[in-house]
């Protein structure tokens, strides 16, 4: 099936999101929309996908055009979509995913469960998905989840399977089995829309490649174009990729965790015997697939959660049962991994949210009173030193980018002396620009002679700033590596492999 | 040749999971061990509070000259229920209590003693001339039950599609008058309906009554994304406010043709009623019991096995998700709410086709125990059914006891479905998961 956008805009308000996009999908091709966050690639899907009404223009399937009043119109025209957040109940079992919204019955409006089963089994086996039709999403990991959305499209006879940063969520072996799918689904026919920013996989398996900044197409480029090239196109102007830096031996042991253990709310041990030490003046990088207990060590590291047994020892002295606030007194800097659930407060003005953790010192406040001046003055100084793009300081974060968001919570995490800088994702969600110079900003801490932990699920970033690597898969840290371990390998650790079985 | 700072373990063949006990289950050990020890100490404490052990049953049919009481023993029951905890007791102790079906089972049991236990205390010893005897418990519990059943599967339905549903008193104070009204006017002034149909035109006007509150909260809760809580505290101040409005309304001489509705008659269903003791008093009874017992089902294989269920529970737990595949959310949800409405409203029909007029506030917080059994059954038709079974029994052992005189104190006896429903809803249950969107307003972007 051809699809042809022609046009296509979508105005909120009086911000303009997509702009005159123009757009040919061919039978069978891998078309790649490279795009920074914010960009308005998940706007024009969204309008593809009949989730969003255009404000001007339309979308032609072979030459027809198409009017969706709803995602139900889309899938019926042969569209299908994996979203970035998957759409699966977690209490359903695969195929009742599958079946959901063209369900098969047995006639009185009773479902037929088994046809639905034979349907993910004979999907499943045609393109070499192995999904157990009976699990329930909630058991079974994100890489399979996102093969049950692909085969909950196919279900729907999809003709043109748009995928939606179907990769921020992998680990590197799950990635090239997702590029695997891809060619295995467009050579049987399916055209693929693979949004994305990152670069090199749409190199790897890319046919075309259109570049969209701030509503519009930019230009389009061959899969054989350069790193450079595309990232020059997609941010507008020419970008360092990497941070220049030179890997540093660390001095002392700045942070010494010991054996911790984190059992969870419902009961499952998440963090299992987990030691490491982060020392004055180097970057420890945490590489690990989402979900396998960072998230937890994080939170008991700064005495969100209590873990249920080891130590937690800063310059020797044991703070393993302190609460959050005195272990931010004690020097730990804190960038959550979700910056709007626990980074900031989105209603507050961005001079507030500069001062969450400060408001108590004597600079900003006297007796119960605030010292709003000496806020205000703050933020001033902390926006321009942090190049935080906000038309006043009274703005709520809310309201900003979410690359400005986490300047906003770097900025304050930085703006105290620290020991230990304890940052999770600490780019999610920013444009390119503001990676670049989170990063800097990273790495000069790290030269001031703070201990620097990291977390991150992008081994980009990993490589970028860590002088040790340590990975972690199923509650462990499975291995600490040198960052010059071959991409392969760290990816095999992060898959669970022993480290023997990878050397 | 890769730097491996420090391979963990590289020879260890597996790391072994590092030995730490759930808190969560030392927690339940430490509750259970508490629980049991209460239950085990009154047990004793009954016992030897009891002077002479005789007491009497009676659990066919109404005292009369041939029907009279049986005369036993407590003894025996008081021993079985002490040797009962004492074993539960000590498999809790070890760490070994039962879980799942056994421990269901178990605690089952625990409890049955422990209400045996507390019968011969209570029956033991009358204070006056006059010993009543036990009776059975089921009737009782069955009739009070069909209006709590009733409710929790009208909330059973709306949390399964994300409403929640406090307004399910609401829904039976409205059902209770229009119920009346309607089997009380059938009777006056429409002659083609025999006079046994009356009352189940009354059902109707209940079900009217109760959709019609459903449908207030489904507009206010789904079309204005108003806070599903506030409006439904709001429906049942306004369900309590009208009813008694319009009853103040009825002219005092048509309190006959308005206010006298014609009580459900009893219906014998064929051989199931003839099953000794528990046939009568599950199969001598009304309609709307049968209703009742036919509802659950209904709603289990509504939920569970037809494509519209798959689909109220999607929108109850990833709305998104089903707008992604084409299903209307707000559509379904309303569905659900509507639905739910006939429930509850039957559950309200219930309080004046069993008893006779309409009195103002007569649902006494039914509905707020309805609520109870949809948390306590886990937002299961079957579970909730259950659980309002439990409230059924405890409110039928309170009017049992009453009259038993000053041997448990009347204030406490009427608090003691209130007080059962909270330690259920607090603290027995353990952890319970309600559907993930319960409660949300699904807006759209457009």
């Amino acid at each position: 099936m051809r699809l042809e956008i022609k046009g296509l805009t979508k105005r909120f308000g009086s911000f303009t999101a997509n702009d005159q996009i123009d757009l040919v999908i061919e039978p069978g091709e891998i078309h790649c929309l490279l795009g920074e966050n914010g960009a308005g690639k998940s706007t024009l899907m969204n309008m593809l996908y009949g989730l969003l009404t255009p404000t001007e223009g339309e979308i032609l399937l072979d030459g027809a055009p198409t009017d969706f009043q709803g995602p139900g119109d889309a899938l019926a025209a042969g569209i299908g979509m994996v979203h970035q957040h998957f759409m699966l109940v977690p209490v359903f079992t695969v195929a009742e995913n599958v079946m959901l919204g063209h369900e098969k019955t047995r006639g009185a409006g009773i479902l037929n469960r088994e046809a639905a089963r034979k349907q993910v089994r004979e999907l499943s086996e045609r393109y070499q998905l192995h999904v157990d039709p009976d699990a329930l999403i909630e058991d079974i990991p994100v890489g399979v989840q996102q093969r049950v959305e692909i085969i909950k499209a196919l279900a729907g006879n999809a003709k043109i399977l748009i995928l939606d940063e179907p990769t921020a969520v992998l680990t590197p072996q799950e990635i090239d089995e997702l590029m695997g799918i891809m060619r295995e689904l467009k050579a049987q026919g399916t055209s693929i829309i693979f949004i994305t920013h990152k670069l090199r996989e749409v190199k790897a398996v890319g046919d075309k490649i259109t570049v969209i900044r701030r509503g519009k197409v930019v230009g389009t480029a061959p899969p054989t174009a350069s790193e450079a090239e595309l990232a020059e196109m997609m941010v507008g102007r020419s970008v360092e990729l990497a941070v220049s830096k030179e890997n540093k031996i660390g001095g002392d042991a700045v942070l010494r965790a010991s054996n911790i253990t984190v059992v969870d709310p419902r009961g499952h041990l998440v963090v299992k015997d987990v030691s490491f030490e982060v020392r004055g003046g180097e970057v420890l990088g945490i590489a690990g697939v989402q979900g396998n207990g960072q998230t937890e060590l994080i939170k008991s590291l700064l005495g969100l959660v209590k873990p249920d047994a080891g130590k937690i020892e800063l310059e020797g002295k044991d703070i393993s049962r302190h609460g959050p606030r005195q272990s931010l007194a004690e020097g730990i800097g804190y960038v959550p991994e979700d910056r709007s659930h626990d980074g900031y407060v989105g209603s507050f003005s961005v001079r507030e949210n500069l001062v969450l953790d400060l408001y108590r010192t004597k600079e900003f406040s006297a007796g119960p009173a605030l010292k709003l001046d000496a806020i205000t003055a703050n933020a001033k100084h902390r926006i321009e030193e942090f190049d935080i793009r906000t038309e006043t300081p009274e703005t709520p974060v809310a309201s900003l980018s979410g690359g400005n968001q986490q300047k906003v919570v770097i900025a304050r995490e930085f703006s105290r002396p620290l020991k230990v800088l304890i940052a999770s994702q600490p780019t999610r969600g920013v444009d390119v620009g503001s990676i670049e110079f989170i990063h800097k900003r990273i790495i000069r801490e790290r030269d001031q002679g703070t201990a620097v932990l990291i977390v991150s699920t992008e081994l980009d970033e990993i490589y970028a700033l860590s002088d040790r690597i340590a990975v972690m898969y199923d509650g462990r840290i499975v291995a600490t590596v040198s960052p010059d371990t071959p991409r392969e390998q760290l990816g095999l650790l992060m898959a669970g492999a022993t480290p023997e079985v990878s050397a | 040749m890769t730097d491996v700072l420090t391979p963990p373990a590289a020879t260890a063949p597996e790391p072994s999971e590092p030995q730490v006990r759930d808190r969560a289950d030392v927690r339940r050990q430490v509750k259970l061990l508490m629980v049991l020890g209460i239950v085990l100490l009154a047990e004793i404490w009954f016992k030897l509070k009891i002077d002479d052990p005789q007491v009497s049953h009676l659990f066919k049919g109404p005292r009369t000259l041939e029907n009279q009481p049986v005369e036993f023993s407590g003894t025996p029951i008081s021993w079985t229920a002490v040797a009962i905890t004492v074993v539960a007791l000590l498999l809790a102790a070890l760490n070994r209590y039962p879980r799942r079906v056994g421990g269901v089972v178990l605690s089952v049991l625990v409890g049955l003693g422990f209400y045996g236990a507390f019968l011969m205390w209570a029956y033991a010893d009358p204070s006056g001339a006059f010993a009543p005897a036990i009776t059975s418990p089921i009737p009782g519990t069955i009739r009070i039950a069909t209006a709590i059943v009733f409710g929790a599967l009208a909330g059973v339905l709306c949390e399964r599609a994300g409403v929640v549903n406090i307004a399910i008193e609401g829904q039976f104070i409205a059902g209770a008058f229009f119920g009346s009204v309607f089997s009380s006017f059938a009777v006056a002034n429409i002659a083609a309906i025999p006079i046994f149909w009356c009352p189940v035109f009354g059902m109707l006007g209940g079900i009217l009554a109760g959709v019609g509150v459903a449908a207030l909260l489904a507009f206010f809760a789904l079309r204005y994304h108003v806070d599903q809580v506030v409006v439904g505290v709001v429906l049942v101040a306004f369900g309590y406010g009208i009813t008694s409005f319009l009853l103040g309304q009825i002219p005092s001489d048509q309190k006959a043709t308005l206010n006298n509705p014609q009580l459900l008659e009893t219906v014998e269903i064929p051989v199931l009623h003839k099953i000794p003791y528990i046939g009568e008093p599950l199969f001598g009874q009304n309609l709307l019991v049968y209703v009742m017992y036919l509802s659950v089902p209904l709603v289990w294989v509504l939920l569970f096995q037809t494509r519209w269920g798959l689909r109220v529970r999607s929108v109850g737990e990833h709305p998104k998700a089903a707008d992604t595949v084409g299903i209307n959310v707000n559509r379904t949800r309303w569905q659900a709410v509507l639905l739910g409405g006939v429930f509850a409203g039957l559950g309200g029909a219930s309080f004046t086709l069993n008893t006779g007029a309409f009195d103002k506030e007569m649902t006494a917080g039914f509905g707020f125990i309805a609520l109870a059994a949809v948390i306590m059954g886990r937002w299961h038709p079957v579970g909730a059914a259950f659980a309002a079974l439990l409230f059924g029994f405890l409110q039928n052992l309170k009017d049992q006891l009453g009259i038993l005189g000053d041997k448990v104190p009347g204030d406490l006896l009427s608090a003691l479905p209130y007080l059962a429903t909270i330690i259920a809803v607090a603290g027995f249950i353990g952890r319970v998961r309600p559907p993930a969107a319960d409660g949300q307003p699904y807006i759209k972007s457009d």
